[in-house]
């Protein structure tokens, strides 16, 4: 009796072997096979790391971290920097502005007037397309190659950065706020616009009011990774935490190191929680 | 009784006043507004310098160096190996931060109303401060314990990234719908293996399109890590433009763009064929 219950049983539970192990072994076999070209050409040699003589290097810097730097003057320093990295995001991220919202207005499908009828004139369409290919090749070119090739004009100091910043940012913030404009709602700008309110005011009272929310949230967004961008620029001599960072890596000097790297991790967090509160009081 | 009567129109009003004490918008704005003269003030940006008849030449000449770009055979095979060298780089330091954010993901995930999940805020801390920390930042960092070259690029991605991904991948989980993992839960099934067979198969779709997104990222800051030293095109590109030579300069830009639009166009297609 009790033999009969205890078969009927095990037939009812699940079996203890994952019943698709042959195919999950062989997808992850075939995916290690595509991978050893990739791990070839990024001369993937975890061992090396574990090598006595290399070990040692590690270990040297890694202890050299204690205690981390905190003589006064160093700590001026590092609030100077930093005022520095949050400066050059900011200006960097103003100014990015200043190209991108005209940028936005030109090349906002919504905006057009020949569009209202049908297909958009040919005139109009080939220069928001034009304006689109711009900021995207704007966008697509890393900051940090920006910087490079204004550090060669302008010389080292933040106005590299900035500008960096700015052109990278605005290339950015311009085809995301045309997105988020021709995403939405379009009728009371339609409306408007059939009615003889010029683009601006189109813009204005039809656009603007309904996506105020999204476009303020994306751009806090972006502040936030303006400043982590312009810890990065701060490496090709930009000032700031970046350059402080540079050189205390340079001299090994771990104990600046874990400072620096301790005041930033809290700076982007500090960022953090301001723009998740903003982007959240904004709904 | 007379009816009351209503206006057709609403009566005029006044628009609020600009500013108003007790407005916390208007004392935002004020600050940001503060906050930005107080950079544009404290930066000491050379306008005169940059924006001077001498400063626009040297511009133009210094763009005008980058043509013609470099399109000798044997340049362009050295660019292809740069390029295949960054995608690897992106490719592999993708998947391992995959790997890292799914493990680092569980702990950092409260499954279940009664779950105590006590690893949950340490977890998230790490998570916080892999992700602050940028590519290039780690890259330099890593240089020290995995010497010049792809390997420390790679690395450096790997931990950015989990960063990223750990985070998204545990709020994907905890949003993820409870009942079938509530299912196997109350038949007596672990937290690994609930994991593994209710929940991830969920959001599986999500999880693919958060890698593809980073995997995006990943190739434009693969392209620059070289600048430090850390391989692929940017170590090319920074080499290059230390010697002046511009014309071979524009090809790796050129090479860059490229790259990074096919794998824009590749991963934006990827990613409507899974959310169609």
């Amino acid at each position: 009796m009790s033999a009969v219950a205890l078969t009927g049983y095990a037939a009812q539970t699940a079996p203890q072997r994952d019943p698709a192990w042959f195919g999950r072994v062989a997808l992850a076999g075939a995916a290690l096979v595509i991978l050893w070209p990739l791990l070839v050409a990024t001369e993937f040699k975890p061992w090396l790391m574990w090598e006595p003589r290399s070990l040692a290097v590690t270990l040297n810097f890694l202890v050299g971290f204690f205690p981390p730097a905190h003589s006064p003057e160093f700590l001026w320093e590092v609030a100077q920097a930093t005022w520095r990295t949050l400066a050059i995001a900011t200006a960097g991220l103003t100014l990015g502005l200043v190209l991108a919202v005209p940028a936005t207005l030109l090349s906002t499908r919504v905006l057009s007037i020949s569009a209202l009828s049908g297909r958009m004139a040919r005139g109009p369409f080939w220069l928001r397309q034009a304006l689109r290919w711009a900021l995207i090749g704007l966008r697509s070119v890393p900051e940090l190659v920006w910087a490079l090739v204004f550090v060669r004009v302008v010389g080292l100091g933040p106005t590299a950065g900035v500008l960096a910043i700015a052109l990278t940012y605005g290339g950015m913030l311009g085809k995301v706020y045309s997105e988020i404009l021709e995403s939405g709602e379009s009728h009371a700008c339609e409306t408007l616009l059939r009615n003889g309110s010029s683009r601006l005011q189109a813009f204005g009272y039809g656009l603007l009011p309904q996506n105020a929310a999204e476009l303020t949230s994306y751009t806090i967004y972006r502040w936030e990774c303006a400043i982590r961008s312009s810890v990065v620029l701060g490496f090709v001599g930009a000032g700031g935490l970046g350059q402080q960072l540079d050189g205390a890596m340079k001299m090994f000097n771990g104990g600046e190191v874990l400072t620096l790297l301790l005041v930033f991790v809290g700076l982007v967090a500090v960022a953090d929680r301001i723009s998740a509160g903003l982007r959240r009081a904004l709904g | 009784m007379i009816p009351q009567l209503e206006a057709a129109n609403v009566p005029y009003k006044l628009p609020p006043p600009l500013f108003n004490a007790r407005c916390k918008a208007c004392w935002f704005t004020l600050a940001t507004l503060l906050f930005v003269v107080a950079s544009f003030w404290s930066l000491d940006l050379q306008w005169a310098q940059f924006l001077s008849l001498p400063a626009m030449h040297s511009m133009a000449k210094f763009v005008g160096e980058f043509f013609p770009p470099d399109t000798s055979p044997a340049f362009l095979r050295q660019v292809a190996i740069g390029a295949w060298e960054t995608l690897a780089m992106s490719t592999l330091g993708t998947l391992l931060a995959v790997i890292a954010g799914l493990v680092l993901a569980l702990p950092a995930s409260r499954l279940h109303a009664d779950d105590n999940a006590w690893a949950r805020a340490p977890t998230r801390l790490l998570l916080n401060a892999l992700r602050a920390v940028p590519e290039l930042v780690w890259a330099g960092l890593l240089l020290i314990a995995a010497g010049l070259g792809p390997f420390a690029g790679t690395l450096a991605l790997a931990v950015h990234t989990s960063g990223v991904l750990g985070r998204l991948f545990a709020e994907a989980m905890e949003n993820a719908p409870p009942g079938p993992a509530a299912a196997l839960r109350v038949q007596g099934a672990g937290r690994l293996r609930t994991c593994l067979y209710a929940t991830l198969p969920q959001i599986l779709p999500q999880l693919l399109s958060y890698t593809l997104y980073r995997w995006e990222n990943n190739i434009r800051a693969a392209s620059v890590l070289g600048v430090v030293g850390a391989g692929g095109l940017g170590q090319l590109l920074a080499f290059h433009m230390g010697l002046f030579h511009m014309g071979k300069t524009a090809t790796i830009l050129g090479g860059m763009l490229v790259l990074v639009g096919l794998v824009d166009a590749f991963s934006y297609g990827a990613r409507r064929w899974l959310t169609r």
